[in-house]
């Protein structure tokens, strides 16, 4: 199926996007449930997308534990957030209802090893692209640029970025590349917790003075608190979230680029964007550039 | 190999932690533990029962539940400490249910005919337990005691994620850096671990031994 | 013993303790009540603290980390004690080189701490995912300390009875299998329900490798919900019901089980046991 024209696919995307802000309106919903799922979706015989198409079901790992980016309230069926909204538009390419995806809790610790034995089909959790992780998975992308920044009480005016923190206790997931970098770059005492919220309840409670990791993840809790937490900081570190796969898979790669630009142009991106990290009042900003698969 | 030798230095100051946190947690389970042990066999039964429901609910509460209650309840309360504090609280309290139930035991060893003779002779309540039945108890608590200790030392590790650096947070640390060295770094803090042990078991034996003489 | 310690009231001790007692309770309530006043200040107890407890999906949710919970518990006290009873065995073999092995291992699974192995595991074996990682971390140690259970009641079984055994001509194995271990067993009975205790307990590590048993769910509901001092509370009191019956279960057979036996040697629960990890 050849590419449309550069032009047709602008005024594709106007009409889709003015589509979905009808229904959008219409159903006053955040659950982008208006991801139309490919009816006729065909794809080379071999590949992994045939197969998961063929398959009709695919498993995803995602987090469940960070608000905005992939988080599941227990007892729900699916996790909520920017990265679930992305495994549903892959999944829709791949003519597989939302139904039929399987969400997979994948922590920092295993996202490699279960890409490896199967476990999982691809991951979509907060996964950085990374020189060292491309040796072991595949990694296409990124679908979304953020950096490491801090999150800190509401009328806290003492740390406004990184160079503030000599001395100040700082929050972050145990084990964590974040604790790592405010520890030995900026001189904070490092505090680790096991989960983001744990380390927000205690910058609430005021036993920590700053939590610190990726800012679309502050974002989120940011949005949850809009009263008492705030970001601060330009990003000290660049973090771009792509999808993992299982390595060497080169199809599978322009499969997810291809997916991924589709969304940015089709507005589909943006309004996952808007359902998610969107509550938290941040416009949607401007999409990254993928990288070429190699 | 070489990653074990090259951060020796981190991992040595975890340990360090963990003994910090080793030390306050057995000063506070002894003296805790003791108090309760003493309330639960006193003839006041509010403190009877005070001292049994804690038992009671602590050794049947998970460590971690015990830590969140600490680490995220005692703010609540107003209550802002170090997290060593907060990790010394935790383990210190947690184990003084078991040092109780350990001494209590030990008291119920001590023959009957010691206490009746403490009363023959006038010793009021205070003095029977603190002069006859006390000192005689702890010697043969005294195993029991290593064992509830060394489970401490060992339980210091939930710490790691509570906000304390101590051993097993290095190997959680260390891990993310140099995952090709798992298994160096696994048996390395492991080897840790044993060394403390060991010490421990042969502090307690020989401790054992010198109180037995004694008698 | 504990009431020899004091005499039997008289009216001016009757008097004292009386006193005692209302100042204790005083004290003891009032204890309470600064608790519940500080928390009620800063609103823990407001209703919508507590709205998520009216959502059936919670409770599905806690109903399924009570479930894994179980799950994992079982499981691990079945391979544990499989386990336990093979290193008893090769603790208290004759030919050393079985013994020592069996030692070394006993004693070192004793010696690490759980949380450690239990996340080494998940990391350096992610094909057994945080189910299995959990369960092995469990086994090994728990098969550890039942090693040791199981070694002290065998060697508490009055000598009289293997050297019975022997003088009518029995071979080792006979002797360990049909009269060995079944009192052994009879007389561990109380110890090893305590570990149940213990394994269920330290089912509650499983958080570090993300396994959803009770103790996260918990975590994953204030997580969601920011209502803390609430879900800690649900959660304790779970956890301190499962766990009390199965202790008032150990003091019952251990207690049956002393009337039986008249007076034969029972052992009791190793105390470390009951301080998990």
């Amino acid at each position: 199926m050849p590419a449309p024209h550069k032009a047709t696919r602008r005024i594709q995307a106007l009409a889709g996007a003015a589509v979905l802000a009808l229904a959008l309106s219409a159903c006053g919903g955040d659950d982008g449930d208006s991801v139309e799922v490919e009816s006729d979706a065909s794809f080379p015989a071999g590949t992994t997308m045939a197969k998961l198409n063929k398959a009709g079901k695919i498993t995803i790992g995602t987090k469940f534990d960070q608000p905005g980016i992939g988080a599941k309230k227990p007892g729900a069926d699916a996790p909520e957030g920017l990265d679930p909204e992305m495994g549903k538009i892959v999944a829709a390419k791949l003519g597989i209802e939302e139904d039929q995806i399987k969400w997979v809790e994948t922590v920092s610790d295993n996202r490699e090893p279960f890409l490896k034995n199967g476990t999982v089909d691809i991951v979509i959790a907060s996964y950085s692209i990374t020189d060292e992780r491309r040796l072991v998975v595949g990694q296409a992308g990124p679908y979304y640029v953020t950096g490491q920044q801090l999150l800190v009480a509401k009328d806290d005016d003492s740390i406004k970025g990184p160079d503030d923190l000599g001395g100040k206790k700082v929050c972050s997931v145990e084990g964590s590349t974040s604790i790592a970098t405010v520890e030995e770059e900026y001189g904070a005492a490092p505090v680790p917790f096991a989960t983001y919220s744990e380390c927000v309840q205690q910058l609430l409670s005021g036993s920590v003075d700053a939590v610190t990791t990726d800012g679309a993840i502050l974002l989120g809790y940011a949005a949850e608190n809009p009263d008492e937490l705030k970001v601060v900081g330009d990003a000290f570190s660049e973090e771009r979230y792509g999808i993992g796969f299982k390595h060497g898979d080169t199809e599978m790669c322009q499969f997810l680029n291809e997916t991924i630009e589709g969304s940015f142009d089709d507005g589909s991106w943006e309004e996952a964007f808007d359902s998610t990290l969107g509550e938290a009042g941040v416009e949607a900003p401007e999409p990254p550039t993928v990288d070429p698969c190699e | 190999m070489r990653i074990l030798v090259d951060n020796l230095g981190k991992i040595l100051e975890g340990f360090q932690v963990t003994l910090v946190l080793f030390a306050g947690g057995t000063v506070l389970a002894l003296v805790v533990g003791t108090v309760l042990a003493a309330m639960r066999v006193s003839p006041v039964p509010p403190l009877r029962w005070a001292g049994a429901t804690y038992v009671n609910v602590v050794r049947n509460t998970p460590l971690v539940l015990v830590f969140i209650i600490i680490v995220f309840g005692l703010p609540e309360l107003g209550i802002r400490l170090s997290f060593r504090t907060f990790a010394i609280l935790a383990v210190g309290t947690y184990t003084a249910a078991f040092v109780t139930e350990a001494l209590r035991s030990g008291i119920n060893t001590v023959g009957a005919g010691q206490a009746e003779a403490a009363r023959s002779l006038g010793l009021t309540f205070g003095q029977t337990l603190s002069q006859v039945v006390m000192p005689q108890a702890a010697r043969s608590v005294i195993p029991p005691i290593g064992s509830i200790l060394i489970a401490m030392l060992k339980n210091t590790s939930v710490a790691a994620g509570f906000g304390v650096i101590e051993a097993t947070g290095t190997l959680r640390e260390l891990g993310r850096d140099f995952p090709q060295a798992l298994y160096w770094l696994f048996f390395g803090i492991a080897a840790g671990y044993v060394v403390l042990v060991l010490l421990l078991s042969v502090a307690f034996r020989e401790l054992e031994r010198r109180l037995v003489v004694l008698r | 013993m504990s009431s020899v310690l004091y005499d039997l009231p008289g009216p001016v001790a009757r008097r004292r303790s009386r006193i005692g007692s209302v100042v204790g309770g005083v004290v003891v309530v009032g204890l309470v009540l600064l608790v519940l006043w500080r928390l009620q200040d800063r609103g823990h107890f407001e209703g919508d603290k507590w709205e998520p407890f009216e959502d059936p999906d919670t409770w599905n949710a806690i109903r399924d980390g009570v479930r894994r919970t179980l799950q994992a518990a079982v499981v691990g006290i079945a391979l544990a004690l499989v386990l336990g009873i093979l290193l008893a065995v090769g603790r208290l073999s004759e030919r050393s080189v079985v013994r020592w092995p069996a030692t070394v291992v006993v004693e070192f699974f004793r010696a690490v701490p759980l949380l450690m192995l239990i996340f080494f595991f998940f990391l350096a074996f992610p094909d057994l995912g945080s189910f299995g990682a959990l369960v092995l971390g469990l086994t090994l140690y728990n098969g550890a300390v039942l090693a040791e259970i199981f070694r002290a009641g065998i060697l508490a079984v009055p000598r009289g009875q293997s050297e019975a055994a022997y003088s009518l001509g029995l071979g080792k194995r006979q002797v360990m299998q049909q009269v060995l271990v079944p009192q052994a067993v009879r007389a561990m009975l109380p110890a090893l329900i305590s570990q149940c205790v213990v394994v269920l307990k330290d089912t509650s590590l499983g958080y570090v490798i993300t396994y959803d048993e009770l103790l996260r769910t918990g975590r994953l509901i204030y997580d969601n919900y920011f209502n803390i001092i609430p879900t800690v509370i649900v959660i304790t009191v779970i956890y301190v019901s499962i766990n009390a019956s199965l202790s008032a279960l150990a003091n019952l057979v251990e207690r049956r089980t002393r009337v039986r036996t008249g007076g034969a040697p029972v052992v009791h629960a190793p105390v470390d046991a009951g301080a998990a990890v």
